[in-house]
């Protein structure tokens, strides 16, 4: 028996000293959990893809970051933000977690960025929408990557009343998401000249909007624009398209993922405008990067999937670079390098943990001028980064 | 225009309408819950998970099979209603002498399981199935434009529901069918296979659900969770109406349409509350409800 410990110990000693460069990192090996939504309705969105996304990311740079093995984990969040926190708090104190991704809901996010911040453990934003995250949430351990409520309104808004489009109407989900939307692209509206002649609330998964459609058309609005996502998208565009509304008026999806946009029947969808942070068939990079994606889930990727991947991959960069993961000296790096890939262009980290970069202004092609059944979107124009965020607050710069 | 204390007149039979609509499906799911609940006291929480396979076997048929919405709408109907046989055949029957609370819970669990597969393979946000060509456009009337796919939902859900009604309550079929469910030992000394029509009976009012489903499809998103919205309302409805009071669950649907139509025009956040509401004021003045009878 005590050959056997001897035994144990020797190789332990050895296992260590066969690794001086682990030295910085805590407890050798880096470890990211998933926070998604893996089954319910945003899991499209990011849920099981978000997982896989990281998984790529991983593969990419070996496998190991510092000679440390990259090891991911993931947990189902419900959309409950009891649960997503509760399964945070066990990944820090437990689990020896560096980092939390995924993260899509954004009532979940609130929860678990509290729980991360706490811990000094860094958040990973992929796929949440509200804008505060980096405003009124903000935190020195938050990362939001791919977009937020504000670069939807800005983007899609603006252009609009800029060509005239004055009055606007909104359907907003009667929730914390979609309020936070469309308080911001009412600004945006009033700021530019225009005007909001009605708002209807509708339950968030209402089956039927046919009664807010008929709203909308008695309204006299140029514009009505859908402050809602995923399936309430969908039915409000249904809805709209029957009752002969996109016929009289210009309909706005503010928040339109490339799942939801592939739900509808393109005769329906074609020619609504949205924003996006980013579209498989954009370039040959991002080309490139989704049918890898496309081969290993089945699916096309989302801008939540691209973000989580690029996000992951200026984590590890700013790991390599930092010679440690410890949480403020990776975030200072990475506010410090600049990140450069498919998804992110002309980018940066800003010291509030947004991460500024080109957002697309895009429409929905018609079904005659598709070439298949994954093209989707025509880029119609790229919005610079700093038009589309809003300017950093002062209380929120961690630098 | 015309008005009404403050209300705009058109604009709030535009909303009577489209209540209307929604209470058409309202009670087609309902008829069959209450068929279900009110002949076999079996309490279908797959009810919802019925309605959802019948909207995706709609597009599955259309899809794989190019079948057009017209087959779809009785073919589906048929293969729901049989996958609604052997659910009762091998899963409800074998605990039928238990509580009615094992059944609800077997059920829920089953419609858990169906939503888990179709979100695993078709994932969360739902597939497109278009409008029939024949029901595509509208007819504008002085007070709003009807989609002729909606009037269609008026007239197929009042055809459905006039049918069943007259079938369970003037046909000869039904009167065993209730005496059946009455008096299943009298009824089997006569020589009638109660068990038969036990099964035959769960599987149509499953067969409604998908009937509902194949009609769901063009207008609503077709999704893993477009059952479990609609399910919990549904139950309410028949709540209301009384359980197992077939003409009770049409009209309490139609009814139940209208006032959540009028909900969204007037106060849209409480739509989904008011229904609830009105359960609630009904069981406390009325505790079996608008039509059924006391225990």
């Amino acid at each position: 028996m005590k050959a056997l410990t001897n035994t144990v110990a020797a190789v332990a000693l050895a296992a260590t000293a066969a690794s001086p460069a682990l030295a910085n990192i805590s407890d050798d090996k880096i470890k990211i959990g998933v926070l998604a939504d893996m089954g319910g309705v945003y899991s499209d969105l990011c849920g099981p893809g978000c997982v896989t996304a990281l998984e790529m990311a991983a593969e990419d740079v070996g496998g190991k970051v510092l000679g440390a093995p990259i090891e991911i984990i993931s947990a189902d969040d419900q959309l409950k933000a009891d649960v997503g926190s509760a399964i945070v708090r066990k990944w820090v104190e437990n689990e020896q977690v560096d980092a939390v991704g995924g993260l899509v809901s954004s009532a979940v996010v609130g929860a678990a960025t509290k729980v991360l911040t706490d811990a000094k453990k860094i958040a990973m934003i992929s796929t949440a929408a509200s804008n505060a995250f980096t405003t009124s949430a903000c935190s020195p351990y938050n990362v939001h990557w791919t977009y937020n409520v504000t670069a939807m309104a800005n983007g899609t808004v603006k252009p609009m009343v800029a060509a005239g489009k004055k009055k606007w109407f909104f359907i907003t989900a009667d929730y914390a998401f979609g309020h936070a939307l469309e308080s911001v692209a009412t600004e945006v509206i009033e700021a530019n000249g225009g005007e909001v002649v009605g708002v209807v609330r509708a339950p968030l998964a209402t089956t039927d909007f046919s009664s807010y459609v008929l709203q909308a058309q008695a309204s006299g609005a140029d514009v009505v624009a859908l402050a809602n996502a995923g399936a309430d998208t969908v039915n409000s565009l249904k809805a709209a398209t029957e009752f002969g509304l996109t016929e009289m008026v210009d309909v706005a999806g503010l928040l339109v993922f490339t799942p939801a946009a592939q739900a509808m029947d393109p005769d329906t969808a074609g020619g609504m405008r949205l924003t996006t942070g980013f579209y498989w068939d954009y370039d040959d990079q991002t080309r490139q990067w989704s049918e890898r994606f496309l081969e290993r889930t089945g699916t096309l990727p989302a801008m939540g999937h691209a973000g989580a991947y690029s996000m992951a991959m200026h984590y590890f960069r700013a790991i390599e670079a930092a010679g440690t993961d410890d949480s403020d000296a990776v975030m200072a790096k990475m506010r410090e390098l600049k990140p450069e890939d498919f998804f992110a262009r002309n980018a940066y980290l800003r010291a509030d943990g947004r991460m500024v970069h080109d957002m697309y202004y895009a429409e929905i092609k018609p079904a005659a001028e598709r070439s298949g059944d994954n093209d989707i979107f025509r880029i119609l124009s790229v919005i610079p980064g700093d038009e589309a965020f809003a300017p950093m607050l002062p209380e929120c710069n961690f630098n | 225009m015309t008005t009404f204390l403050g209300i705009n007149l058109f604009a709030l039979f535009g909303q009577l309408l489209v209540g209307l609509i929604n209470g058409s499906f309202y009670a087609l799911l309902s008829l069959g819950l209450a068929i279900i609940f009110g002949l076999l006291k079996i309490i279908n929480f797959a009810q919802g998970a019925m309605y959802m396979l019948g909207a995706f076997f709609a597009w599955m048929a259309l899809s794989y099979f190019g079948m057009n919405y017209w087959v779809a709408l009785i073919v589906v109907p048929l293969v729901v209603g049989f996958l609604g046989i052997l659910m009762e055949r091998f899963l409800v029957r074998p605990i039928a002498h238990e509580d009615h609370l094992y059944s609800l819970l077997l059920t829920f669990g089953v419609a858990l399981m169906l939503q888990g597969v179709f979100t695993h393979v078709y994932g969360s946000s739902g597939l497109a199935y278009a409008i029939p060509e024949a029901l595509q456009g509208g007819t504008k009337l002085p007070f709003m434009y009807l989609p002729n796919y909606r009037a269609w939902i008026i007239v197929a859900s009042i055809v459905v529901c006039g049918a069943t009604w007259w079938l369970v309550e003037k046909t000869r079929l039904g009167a065993y069918l209730r005496a059946g469910t009455e008096n299943p030992q009298l009824m089997q000394a006569f020589g009638i296979n109660v068990p038969l029509i036990v099964t035959l009976t769960f599987g149509f009012g499953v067969a409604l659900a998908g009937f509902a489903g194949v009609m769901a499809a063009p207008v609503y998103s077709v999704s893993p969770e477009m059952g479990s919205n609609l399910l919990i309302v549904v139950f309410a409805i028949v709540v209301i109406g009384g359980m197992g009071s077939i003409g009770g669950a049409i009209l309490t649907g139609l009814a139940m349409g209208v006032i959540e139509g009028l909900t969204k025009y007037l106060y849209p956040e409480a739509s989904t509350t008011v229904i609830f509401l009105v359960m609630v004021i009904v069981l406390l003045l009325k505790p079996a409800g608008l039509f059924g009878k006391e225990a």
